[in-house]
């Protein structure tokens, strides 16, 4: 679905950056974890100094070639290194490694959803590099201060074709690699912490033009609110200029998320030079088949494929196979529910349901669900077997479990005394009961307010305190109801 | 190709150079030479030739991801001409960015 300012089509193109998972930096043995102090994770080799080489981390290859095959793009067999040469205090060697020739992943795809329709977004390619350190500017009124703990720490890039219409496809891409990463385990795809950070390009055409229009660049996005606003914020600003006439300038611009604007960092006149050349430090990287369908057979399912999955063969719908696939620890419970032989509806509608809205208020992740997935399956087999009602089930079993989770449910339930009546006596006195307590329901139901159904049914609950079964005894009060 | 006063600004510029007009006329003489000298090997026909980047033949020289820490933060920054015992200090860059 494409997004437009009046007669204006909006073209988006991203670069996205994703930190690696990896124990050590790309090139060098430092620690890559967050959260060290100052220049505490950082050495000679790192810091660039002469004589010193680098070396390229394994795991870093590997999570780049299981990103390209999940992408469905092309490992590039003879892939290699050059340097990007620029001077920022951040960047100790005065160049950044990355690949500029052959970088490892050509082309690709991910497809999105949006409005109820799938497009698959082309990608140009995938490269790896070492990320800069970090510049501090307001602690000191004379001089930045420099971190390199972050210097050399693993990232691919991914680019995408010009292929987006607008905001809402940009948000499901992102989304999508964000979904994919975690799925990979190759990134924590965090975007808060600035695991996945966006460079967003962005252009205006008339509606039909072939020609792309001048492109803006938004560097450094790492929320979608922000990416969303600045999206907004720049199809105004290139709309209003077409509409004068003007030319747009192609530029580099940052977002001030205060003003909910964007202002320019430097425009194509200034551009930087970086004079890539071929990295002599590193050898080049030649990987074979063997290599490729080692790491294509070691692939996890991925989420689109669960998803196809959950619809086809288990039959629900789309939008359950979506919230039980958005991350991938909540799908590998609903499988582990699923090995009980749960019904899987059943299945979805508990994970979906209260294990979910009890996760949004506890503010956990399903990980710290104190319940394994075996014991929620003893519950939900309960209630399948009719001898616990669903709503029993729901408001008092569960948290009894929670609160006490090696214990075993259907014992729990008869201390609790939770289990559903089987003869039917209960029902039926409770039923009767409730007749005699409202006479004048009874009344005006005969005289035609069949919608009073609904009122007895919740008497009788409220009274037998879920101990009844709920079908068997609406049956049952619909019967006393047309006999009286 | 011609080395004039723009270009030798301009490469000044990317490499953070100061010349003076003296320097620069030195250089201007010292670029063309070596162009001259690059201009001399592109006589030699290379077409269906490889372009030869490595010196040797040694290709996937990899490392396990494993942490070493190789150096010390206080001997790293002791090459730094201004530190504050955590970070290097650098004169100020703001680049019309923001911090």
């Amino acid at each position: 679905m494409s997004q437009s300012v009046g007669k204006y089509e909006t073209v988006v193109g991203l670069e996205v950056h994703m930190q690696l998972q990896t124990k050590s930096k790309v090139f060098a043995s430092d620690p890559a974890q967050f959260g060290a102090d100052a220049n505490q994770n950082t050495s000679y080799i790192t810091m660039g100094h002469p004589g010193t080489l680098p070396l390229l981390n394994e795991k870093v290859l590997e999570y780049a070639v299981r990103l390209t095959l999940a992408l469905g793009g092309k490992v590039n067999r003879s892939t290699g290194f050059d340097r990007k040469n620029y001077f920022y205090p951040d960047l100790p060697k005065g160049y950044q490694i990355t690949q500029d020739r052959n970088p490892i992943c050509l082309g690709g795809q991910l497809s999105i959803q949006t409005g109820g329709k799938s497009r698959e977004i082309p990608i140009h390619h995938v490269h790896i590099e070492e990320d800069a350190g970090k510049s501090i500017h307001d602690q000191n009124d004379r001089f930045s201060l420099v971190d390199l703990n972050r210097a050399g720490v693993p990232l691919l890039e991914l680019v995408t074709e010009p292929a987006l219409n607008g905001a809402e496809e940009v948000d499901a891409f992102i989304n999508g690699i964000r979904q994919l990463v975690q799925y990979l385990e190759i990134c924590d795809g965090n975007l808060e912490e600035g695991s996945i950070r966006c460079d967003v390009n962005i252009s205006l055409r008339e509606r039909g033009a072939k020609k792309l229009g001048s492109k803006v660049e938004i560097k450094n996005m790492n929320s979608l609110r922000n990416i969303r606003r600045a999206i907004a914020f720049e199809e105004k600003r290139q709309a209003a200029m077409l509409d004068r006439g003007e030319e747009i300038l192609q530029q580099t611009r940052s977002f001030d998320a205060d003003r909910g604007s964007t202002f320019p960092l430097r425009s194509k006149e200034m551009a930087h030079d970086y004079r890539y050349f071929p990295e002599p430090d590193l050898q080049p990287v030649l990987i074979s088949q063997e290599y490729i369908d080692k790491i294509e057979s070691s692939l996890p399912e991925l989420p689109w494929q669960l998803r196809r999955k959950y619809c086809s063969a288990l039959g629900l719908s789309l939008y359950d196979a979506e919230v039980l696939t958005d991350d991938k620890k909540t799908a590998r419970y609903f499988e582990e529910l699923l090995e009980t032989e749960v019904p899987a509806k059943a299945a979805a509608n508990w994970v979906m349901g209260k294990v979910k809205s009890y996760l949004n208020e506890q503010q956990l992740s399903i990980s710290d669900f104190p319940l394994s997935a075996a014991r929620l399956a003893s519950l939900i087999k309960l209630v399948e077997a009719g001898k616990v009602n669903q709503l029993t089930a729901q408001q008092q079993l569960l948290p009894a479990l929670i609160a006490d989770p090696e214990a075993n449910a259907e014992e729990l339930a008869t201390t609790l005394n939770l289990i559903i009546e089987e003869d039917g006596n209960l029902a039926s006195s409770t039923i009767k009961q409730v007749l005699d307590d409202f006479p004048d329901k009874v009344k005006a139901f005969k005289g035609g307010k069949k919608g009073l159904t609904g009122f007895f049914m919740g008497e009788v609950m409220k009274r037998s305190k879920g101990k009844i079964d709920p079908k068997s005894a609406n049956k049952m009060l619909i019967t006393e109801l047309n006999k009286v | 190709m011609k080395i004039d006063n723009q270009l030798v600004s301009r490469l000044s510029q990317l490499a953070k150079l100061e010349f003076s007009a003296e320097a620069q006329e030195q250089i201007k003489s010292d670029l063309e030479n070596i162009l001259v000298f690059f201009e001399k090997i592109n006589e030699l026909p290379t077409e269906g030739i490889e372009p030869l980047v490595y010196m040797n033949e040694h290709h996937n020289v990899l490392r396990a991801d494993s942490v070493k820490q190789l150096s010390d933060r206080d001997t790293l920054l002791k090459n730094a001409p201004f530190q504050d015992g955590e970070h290097i200090l650098v004169p100020k860059v703001i680049d019309q960015e923001k911090s």
